[in-house]
């Protein structure tokens, strides 16, 4: 257990060096946030609620998305894949360590340091310049900090999965851009879940994708309660371990396969 | 620079070459893109599910700015989206490579990688495109489908320009620069998808005057598209793309020149 806070710790302090790269990070989040705000700016003069959401809300999930990507981090995560095509796999199995717990430690230290540092700065610079809605019960802070840690650990078990195609394909890319495709949509990222028409609702809620986003906000905006905020929240640990379990599954397939080249 | 000419269909296409090597991942990587395009548009059609207008604009007429202002991104992308590979050529000191060859710098960094994946998701800007020419109801003359050709023109230019001023300021931040880099080009092409009376005064002033991206395909396709600008500017500046993309590309031309200068290697 010990080992694995070590690598939690290394996770984080290996981001935290980059400085620049976080304010440069901070900027272009805080950017497309308004880009996106200013859009829903113009849909709610038109319409007063679409999906249940009014103008405040949907404000709200713009800023709240835009600080969660870099903890989610669904884009661009190849380290396994690229380890996979290099062969340094083969040391990185023959280590003693559980091969996706040490990820999964490094992964939740590198969230926790941009849930931080890359989550709350573009959120408080949307909520100067806009009307954004904070929650009423305190305990939903701490329920959305929870859903957010579920976010992370969705996000984790569809990356490490797409990691580990690598195995079979070499070429991490093409898988890659369709688990981005998909992370970025039916995530509710671009468009909130709500606003779906029936048949892509369907998609999207039969999906863990909804997990990485659109369920922490959900929770921060207090859009369900009780039972249904209970079910909402199971279903997000549910995906988060079928995932993990599937990853295992996956990675003893791979073990299989492995062939070392030498050189 | 004739040199130069002859060597780029080949640079080109040994490059092609390298990306069909995996078959099935490039396969995959043509459908992830396609999802992706599509996830851009099926945002705003989403949003048209709930109203009719957006700002006084049809679904029809945004699909065209997004088509358009696409397609040319998309085509800049592939001539120099190889550029988000400065901040790490800066880093490692692979750029004095670069610098030794007896080729522009700008022209070797340009054609890095020339992808042939962009390919796909130019043909899918293209057919969405095609579908908002036929709905937005357009009408199609010769001036009109002439300008078409130069509003992709022009706004590819535009984008290519400021790829290559944010791709600079690498050469000061020393390779931390690439987040910032996005925020001008895929945050560029996100505005322009969107006609500019959505956004607020001080956000338009920028991107009418500063960085040039209501010329991508905004005036451009008030012209085209034959209606009213909701802003009241002068009908001229239909009709100016060309020079603000004759200007952007000097200007990109002449800061490149300047970061080069003030280059320094990382020496590892």
């Amino acid at each position: 257990m010990r080992l694995y806070w070590e690598v939690f710790r290394h996770g984080y302090r290996r981001w935290a060096t980059y400085r620049a790269a976080t304010a440069a990070g901070v900027f272009t989040n805080t950017v497309f946030g308004f880009l996106r705000a200013y859009v829903l700016v113009a849909v709610f003069a038109a319409s007063a609620t679409i999906g249940g959401y009014d103008r405040s809300d949907a404000l709200t999930y713009v800023f709240l998305g835009q600080g969660m990507i870099m903890a989610v981090y669904m884009w661009s995560w190849w380290e396994i894949a690229l380890a996979i095509r290099s062969g340094d796999i083969v040391t990185d199995l023959s280590r003693p360590f559980d091969y996706q717990a040490y990820w999964l430690a490094q992964d939740l230290g590198r969230a926790c340091y941009h849930a931080v540092f890359r989550g709350i700065p573009p959120f408080v610079v949307g909520a100067i310049v806009f009307d954004l809605r904070m929650p009423e019960s305190p305990l939903t802070w701490v329920l959305f900090a929870a859903s957010v840690v579920m976010a992370v650990c969705v996000s984790f078990g569809v990356r490490f999965l797409v990691n580990l195609a690598a195995f079979w394909l070499l070429d991490y890319r093409g898988v890659g851009a369709i688990a981005t495709a998909c992370g970025t949509f039916l995530s509710g990222f671009v468009v909130p879940v709500a606003f779906f028409p029936g048949w892509l609702a369907v998609i999207a809620h039969a999906l863990p994708f909804r997990g990485m986003i659109q369920v922490p906000i959900d929770v921060f905006l207090e859009k369900e309660s009780g039972g249904a905020l209970f079910v909402m929240l199971a279903v997000q640990v549910g995906w988060a371990a079928a995932l993990f379990a599937a990853g295992r599954l996956v990675l003893r397939a791979a073990r299989r396969r492995v062939v070392v080249q030498g050189g | 620079m004739d040199n130069e000419l002859r060597l780029f269909p080949r640079l080109a296409w040994s490059r092609v070459r390298g990306q069909l090597e995996y078959r099935l991942s490039f396969a995959l990587m043509l459908i992830g893109y396609f999802v992706m395009t599509l996830a851009d548009f099926l945002a705003i059609w989403v949003i048209f599910q709930h109203l009719p207008l957006l700002a006084g604009w049809s679904l029809g007429e945004v699909a065209f700015l997004y088509g358009t202002s696409y397609v040319s991104f998309r085509i800049a992308d592939m001539v120099v989206g190889h550029l988000d590979m400065l901040p790490t050529l800066v880093r490692t000191g692979a750029l004095d490579t670069v610098l030794t060859r007896p080729l522009g710098s700008l022209y070797q960094v340009v054609t890095i990688d020339f992808g042939l994946r962009h390919v796909g998701a130019i043909a899918q800007g293209l057919v969405i495109l095609v579908i908002a020419c036929t709905t937005a109801g357009i009408p199609w003359d010769a001036g009109r489908a002439l300008m078409l050709l130069v509003t992709i023109a022009c706004g590819t230019a535009i984008f290519i320009a400021i790829w290559i001023v944010g791709a600079t300021t690498v050469f000061w931040t020393l390779g931390s620069g690439l987040e910032v880099l996005n925020a001008f080009t895929y945050g560029g092409n996100q505005m322009a998808n969107y006609p500019i009376n959505i956004y607020a005064g001080w956000l338009r002033r920028i991107i009418a005057f500063f960085v040039p991206l209501a010329f991508v395909t905004y005036f451009p396709s008030l012209y085209i598209l034959a209606r009213e600008d909701p802003l009241h500017t002068p009908e001229l500046l239909r009709f100016a793309s060309p020079l603000v993309a004759l200007a952007a590309l000097l200007v990109a031309r002449a800061v490149w020149g300047q970061g080069i200068r003030h280059y320094q290697s990382t020496g590892s």
